[in-house]
């Protein structure tokens, strides 16, 4: 594919108090392409996922050893601003967390917070069209993000992460609490940004894994109950002829 | 397969004494809350049997009198409102803050566990004792130049702040702790700063919750006479204070006065003035439970 990287993760160790939540991670992640981390649930994906944009900062007790470089500078140096970081590299959660707001304020909260100068209306529009909402919403832009369904509210967020022009999205298993024609919505919205953006997702759903990414890493606990990456390669690889002996059994359901 | 076969041993389920029983608990609960309305009932039957052919709109506009006829509760209305608005602008901003820091910023630790027990404490303080407080510290400390303060409605809504700014801190704590942390969570990512996340997103979500708990407060700020009484409010003013330097009485005051007198027809006076006085607590009760469930229907959809 010949994409250059735009994270590169060395020896990364994640605590939770005394805990190591995830250990020794080393991972580069290519850039305009979508990575999805699999694996069982508990094995540090999110956690893991959390640490690249800098989120894990905001649990009380959590603590990032390692490097995390972010087109070549360690996010975790300690004149690197957090709030510089989350908001080139945004979010997306496992629930659909619109604001109390309305439609557009949802949208123009980020862009506000941001010091945007622009078109306010043109800005909140592109990002509705480019999460492929706009023609659900363009009459109500004032109604409640609340109104909208748990697939629309999802796409608002998505929306809303895209508004302030970041270079990746980090996805928490966007589509785990909506209904199948909601995140197939989401998955073909995720094959649409990675023209433009980097995508990082995390899912449960090994097929929308297989869907959507480019590459696939797979996550595992070890007996202290610490996440470990296992492998990670090209998805094509990692679905048809994993080099790792768990990886298969996880990936063909033959898994303890 | 297992077999199990019965234990020895009878049942006598004896129906009809757990009926009896069951019959007889009902009554006693049903007792037990007709004392509270009844005795409620009385007191505003009461109260609106004697007051009610003194209430018109010379009472609201006279002020007090030797005659009874002639008397009204003017100074004290105008005093009590004066009062309120005075003692909302003080605690409001003070009472938020305090919350906003002890919800989003303070470290969860020994410290601020004393302060957090502390402060329900502050609000089960007896008011006279606020009322002392008051008296020694605004009054006659930092009034003692007479230029300041001093027996002014400025001392007597400091006061008051410091009573109910227990209530309004605790209120506005459990609003900003019924914000969803997804919401937080959601607005860190679009690269906001704490501060940003606590204008945009934590303080709108939780306004209506910090409103109820302020004009509850306030209801309870107003109808308080013993505070007052110590920092000495008139009881007989023939002139609605101008500002916040000058002398002032308050509803609760002017009934207890006019209780106090022996004419018969005062007591009238202090009935109609009871009525004024629960109408604005009513009012201001009415009005938290309305925005309450706004927001509340509002946030479900």
């Amino acid at each position: 594919m010949g994409n250059s990287t735009v994270f590169n993760v060395r020896g990364l160790n994640v605590y939770y108090g005394d805990f190591l939540a995830v250990k020794d991670v080393d991972m580069d992640i290519k850039k305009e392409s979508v990575t999805a981390l699999i694996g069982p649930s508990g094995c540090g994906k999110s956690t893991y996922l959390r640490c690249l944009n800098r989120m894990n900062d905001l649990i009380i007790g959590a603590s990032v050893k390692g490097q995390v470089s972010f087109e070549n500078r360690n996010i975790y140096d300690s004149n690197v601003d957090a709030t510089e970081v989350r908001s080139r590299i945004g979010m997306v959660f496992q629930k659909p967390n619109p604001f109390p707001k309305s439609i557009y304020r949802n949208i123009a909260f980020g862009l506000k917070v941001n010091g945007f100068t622009g078109d306010m209306d043109e800005a909140v529009e592109r990002s509705l069209k480019q999460a492929a909402l706009w023609d659900e919403v363009k009459d109500r832009l004032n109604d409640s993000a609340f109104a909208l369904s748990g697939g629309q509210q999802q796409r608002l967020c998505i929306a809303r992460a895209l508004a302030i022009q970041p270079e990746v999205i980090l996805m928490d298993e966007p589509a785990s609490a909506l209904d199948p024609i909601a995140t197939l919505a989401i998955e073909d919205l995720v094959r649409e940004l990675k023209v433009n953006y980097t995508i990082v997702i995390v899912t449960h759903n090994m097929q929308q894994a297989a869907r959507v990414s480019d590459e696939t890493a797979f996550f595992m606990v070890d007996k202290d109950r610490s996440g470990y990456l296992v492998e990670h390669d090209d998805t094509q690889k990692i679905f048809t002829n994993p080099t790792n002996q768990r990886t298969e059994e996880y990936i063909t359901g033959r898994f303890s | 397969m297992n077999e199990y076969k019965p234990v020895a041993g009878s049942v006598s389920p004896n129906r009809k004494r757990r009926k009896i029983i069951g019959t007889s608990v009902y009554f006693v609960f049903l007792i037990s809350t007709l004392v509270g309305i009844v005795s409620l009932g009385v007191l505003i039957f009461d109260v609106l049997d004697k007051g009610i052919p003194w209430l018109n709109w010379q009472f609201l506009t006279d002020y007090p009198s030797r005659k009874p006829e002639e008397a009204g509760l003017y100074s004290a209305l105008i005093g009590t409102i004066w009062l309120m608005f005075m003692t909302a602008l003080l605690t409001v901003p003070i009472g938020v803050g305090a919350a906003i820091y002890l919800e989003e910023y303070a470290p969860r630790n020994f410290f601020t566990k004393v302060i957090e027990i502390n402060v329900s404490n502050l609000a089960g303080v007896p008011s006279i004792v606020y009322g002392l407080l008051g008296m020694s510290l605004f009054v006659y400390y930092l009034g003692s130049s007479e230029q300041f303060l001093g027996r002014t409605l400025l001392a007597g809504a400091l006061t008051l702040a410091l009573l109910v700014l227990p209530i309004v801190i605790m209120a506005s704590r459990e609003a900003i702790r019924a914000v969803p942390d997804s919401y937080r969570q959601g607005a860190y990512a679009m690269g906001a700063d704490k501060w940003q996340v606590i204008k945009g997103v934590v303080l709108p979500s939780a306004l209506p919750g910090i409103l109820t708990g302020t004009i509850l407060a306030m209801s309870r700020a107003i109808g308080e006479a013993a505070p007052v009484i110590a920092i000495s409010a008139l009881v007989y003013m023939t002139f609605i204070p101008a500002h916040p330097m000058e002398r002032f009485t308050v509803l609760p005051i002017q009934i207890y006065n006019w209780v106090a007198r022996p004419q018969e027809e005062f007591r009238g006076l202090a009935a109609a003035g009871i009525i004024v006085l629960l109408a604005i607590l009513l009012t201001m009760n009415a009005i938290a439970v309305v925005l309450r469930n706004k927001y509340q229907t509002r946030s479900e959809e």
